[in-house]
């Protein structure tokens, strides 16, 4: 889904920062955020060798597209691109970038933490953790 | 009436998309209440939300057989 405002995908390739960074850019703006979640090695103590993402892929681009709109309207800011990774995604790499662009820096780093949190919390993608000794689907179990 | 499965939801029904035919249920709050009956295992996990046509819906929410309905674990994204 891509507007001149908003660029929000949901991709089984590796995610570009140079993409975001570019779709992002404004000759009005002199604040650029990028926010970039990557896959980390641990987890409560145990090992992870990789996660794999499942995607309500019609609903999250809506839910992200909320999103999108609302560090439009509300932050301020002037260009937002949210690139969220599905399938198998190994260490280091990306599972979610976040790229935002404002005049000044403030509104840019709170719409960016506002958006990563707001993702975290309501978009229909879910993680399955793979451990040394087995899987399972993060925030699933009491 | 189908229903889409997600994550740990597709584990525990073993299906991607379940098929209801004959009573559906009528409202979110029902189809709440004949999933756990079904599969026992939606007892053990963290509560699950129901989307109806790619919305969260409240258990109030009214169900039609041409809705597009899922099950929302709890999401783990980013």
């Amino acid at each position: 889904m891509k507007s001149n405002k908003t660029d929000i995908q949901i991709l089984s390739t590796p995610l570009s920062l140079d993409d975001c960074y570019n779709f992002i850019l404004d000759e009005s703006c002199g604040g650029l955020c990028l926010f970039v979640g990557t896959v980390r090695n641990h987890n409560k103590g145990k090992t992870v060798t990789h996660l794999d993402f499942e995607a309500y892929e019609g609903m999250a681009l809506k839910e992200l597209a909320k999103i999108a709109a609302t560090a439009i309207n509300e932050y301020g800011v002037k260009h937002i691109a949210i690139h969220h990774r599905q399938g198998a995604v190994g260490l280091t790499e990306k599972a979610v970038i976040i790229a935002v662009s404002s005049v000044h820096r403030k509104a840019a780093f709170e719409a960016c933490e506002f958006a990563i949190a707001a993702l975290k919390e309501r978009v229909p993608i879910w993680k399955k953790e793979f451990l040394l000794d087995g899987s399972h689907w993060v925030n699933a179990r009491p | 009436m189908e229903i889409k499965c997600f994550g740990i939801a597709k584990e525990i029904t073993a299906s991607s998309s379940l098929k209801i035919d004959g009573a559906i249920p009528g409202d979110v709050k029902s189809l709440k209440e004949w999933l756990k009956l079904k599969y026992p295992a939606f007892n053990n996990i963290n509560n699950c939300l129901i989307a109806v046509n790619q919305e969260y819906a409240e258990d109030t929410v009214a169900l039609y057989p041409t809705d597009e309905i899922a099950i929302i674990p709890p999401v783990s994204g980013g």
